[in-house]
């Protein structure tokens, strides 16, 4: 394994005021150092990239990394990425949201980014539950679940993200869980360098809450649950009907060519717009 | 009354709106259609690209907002442009450009309210909304247009204050203004005074960027500029990283009122019509004012010693500049399309100089020269 230990002093703020806000165990910190060494590998400058996200335990992520960072408000890091990218398409665009974030709050200019194809590459950080405000249930918390929101038992069904992202467009999708590190780092690496809106789950543990929850009361459990339950993209039609209940589905599940959004801006203006 | 020239074109006012958007040098316009504001997205969507800018059609106005203050951040002069319906939803994102000192432009062109209300009838019901609509205490800066040339002059007035502020600056039109045609000059590029927002002038590693460097506003470089910083819409420390500590709280929300309120002197826009000797005197702003100027003139005919103050700067109040108006005159007469809203500060400010008097009409219609010329008549003293 290569020695990555140096990237810590290379990308994190040394004048941010250290300890983070994340709880122990959470697996939030998993992907940081996936997306650092990603980011690393492909030699982009940390001038160029411009890193946003939402609000929650997600949308904090984004202080302690030394690029251009914006703390937007809860489920639009979207549409302010979008102004980004479009008036600077040089800059490499990131965002990073939580899944009550991404598919409740901002659940509509998620659909409307992929359908535009406007080149992020997006980050779904997804524990299940809405964490930062104490266990409540999020559009993708399982059926039957009881949490803070649903004493007696979430009455709604989850979403599926990635074909939710599919349906609405996106020309990359991709899940994995924290456990799956090297797979997680390979479809980051992937979805930035992707010519489009890249969607990627992350699936990762909150133990404080989900875990608690779920009744996996350490982040070794919680992890183990993701090693176990997880299926790679191309086993999934060795399976029969129903055994892909409860199961994680990791890979890439989209990986597909369309002009992005500012390069048909651009072929419009160079053909049909008269100076 | 401008002369006629050669050079005078018919103009609607969305249109003028447009026209002084693009010599203040905007390059940005995200939007979302809602009458009576869309001919400015729309004749946006024609222009931008040929002035080598941007546009984009969003799935609802808190969108078009975000893309907004994503695109200032990346350096663009950018811009929304909505009525009621949809200025309610980008109340949320006039907070964050407020906290995070994002200079954006933002056009409400005011249809009757509230909810969908009446579309599209002319009303003046915004005014308090665009000063408190966002939460939290926080500063704002609202200009007011009574004619399309007017529209032009605010809009560029409106993308200098925001970058010499790093505000979001918001036109509060009404439909009447916004809708109308009028013979307008349109000015020299020459002529106009563009101002851009404050840069550092110190490499990056010796950069502050919520510091205050003395005029209370930060330099702002434009994202990929080298000079990596955090924008969060928390409360933040001088480094822009987010903080509880009560010694960095306050003096931020301070920074914030203080950068506007110390230049308080540089912000008394208004034109006055005949209030050396007036008794009363007339404030208004917006169609009404309009109304109002024709209603004192006819006033004066009859021997009325009224006077008129139309109002281009509606937030911050011009406390300085009515304070006079009411120590001057011994009634003040405040019409507004709408149930007392503007008239409620000068009560404020008034403690009790004179007497303060309004009118106010909520049905969707003008308040008319005859009917304001009724009510000098009968408040004469």
């Amino acid at each position: 394994m290569k020695e990555t230990g140096h990237l810590i002093h290379k990308y994190l703020r040394s004048s941010k005021r250290f300890p983070h806000i994340w709880c122990p165990g959470c697996g939030i910190g998993i992907f940081v150092g996936a997306l650092i060494r990603a980011i690393d590998e492909l030699g982009y400058s940390k001038d160029d990239i411009v890193l946003v996200s939402g609000i929650g335990c997600s949308g904090r992520l984004p202080v302690y990394v030394d690029f251009n960072t914006l703390h937007t408000t809860h489920g639009r890091a979207l549409t302010f990425a979008t102004g980004i990218k479009l008036a600077n398409p040089r800059l490499k665009v990131i965002t990073v949201m939580g899944d009550g974030d991404a598919i409740a709050i901002g659940g509509n200019h998620l659909i409307h980014a992929a359908r535009r194809n406007v080149e992020i590459a997006t980050f779904i950080l997804n524990n299940h539950i809405y964490g930062m405000t104490g266990g409540q249930c999020s559009p993708t918390t399982p059926s039957g679940l009881r949490t803070n929101s649903s004493p007696y038992g979430n009455l709604e069904p989850p979403f599926d993200i990635c074909r939710l992202m599919e349906a609405a467009g996106a020309v990359f999708v991709g899940r994995s869980t924290v456990y799956h590190t090297r797979l997680l780092e390979q479809l980051i690496a992937k979805a930035l360098q992707k010519k489009g809106f890249a969607i990627t789950e992350v699936i990762f543990q909150c133990v404080t809450y989900s875990g608690r929850l779920l009744g996996l009361d350490s982040p070794v459990e919680m992890m183990k649950w993701q090693k176990e339950n997880a299926i790679p993209v191309g086993k999934v039609g060795e399976l029969e009907k129903g055994e892909l209940e409860g199961k994680i589905v990791i890979g890439v599940m989209v990986d597909r060519e369309a002009p992005t959004y500012h390069e048909e801006y651009e072929r419009i203006v160079r053909e049909r717009v008269k100076i | 009354m401008r002369k006629v020239t050669q050079k005078q074109v018919l103009l609607q006012g969305n249109e003028a709106c447009v026209k002084g958007a693009l010599m203040a040098g905007c390059r940005f316009f995200a939007g979302y259609p809602i009458t009576p504001a869309t001919e400015i997205m729309e004749i946006m969507a024609w222009e931008l690209p040929k002035a080598g800018g941007v546009f984009i059609q969003m799935e609802d106005e808190i969108a078009s907002l975000g893309a907004v203050i994503g695109a200032s951040l990346a350096g663009a002069k950018s811009m929304a442009a909505t009525s009621g319906p949809g200025f309610s939803l980008m109340q949320e994102h006039i907070g964050f450009a407020c906290m995070a000192e994002v200079p954006c432009v933002i056009v409400d062109v005011m249809r009757a309210g509230p909810s969908t209300g009446l579309p599209t009838q002319p009303s003046q019901g915004d005014v308090m909304q665009s000063r408190w609509g966002t939460h939290g205490d926080h500063p704002i800066i609202v200009l007011a247009p009574s004619s399309v040339y007017e529209f032009l002059e605010l809009t560029v007035q409106a993308f200098n204050l925001s970058e010499r502020y790093r505000s979001p600056v918001i036109v509060l039109v009404d439909e009447v203004v916004a809708h109308m045609r009028e013979g307008v000059v349109i000015p020299a590029k020459r002529d106009i005074a563009v101002e851009e927002r404050p840069q550092p002038t110190v490499p990056p590693e010796w950069y502050i960027p919520y510091g205050d460097p003395g005029t209370g506003v930060p330099p702002m470089p434009p994202f990929g500029a080298g000079y990596r910083y955090h924008v969060t819409g928390l409360h933040h420390d001088v480094r822009g990283y987010p903080t509880t500590r009560k010694d960095e709280v306050e003096p931020l929300i301070r920074r914030l009122f203080s950068k506007i309120s110390k230049d308080l002197d540089r912000l008394q826009w208004f034109d006055s019509f005949y209030t050396e000797d007036a008794v009363i005197t007339v404030i208004a702003y917006g169609c009404v004012s309009r109304a109002a100027l024709r209603a004192v003139k006819e006033a004066r005919k009859k021997g009325l010693k009224v006077g008129l103050i139309k109002l281009k700067v509606i937030w911050p109040f011009m406390r300085r500049t009515i304070t006079k108006v009411l120590e001057n005159s011994q009634k003040v007469l405040v019409p507004e399309m709408n149930i007392g809203q503007l008239s409620r500060e000068v009560k404020r400010v008034n403690q009790g100089r004179c007497e303060v008097v309004t009118l106010n009409k909520v049905d969707g219609t003008l308040i008319t020269p005859q009917e304001l010329l009724q009510k000098l008549e009968e408040i004469n003293p």
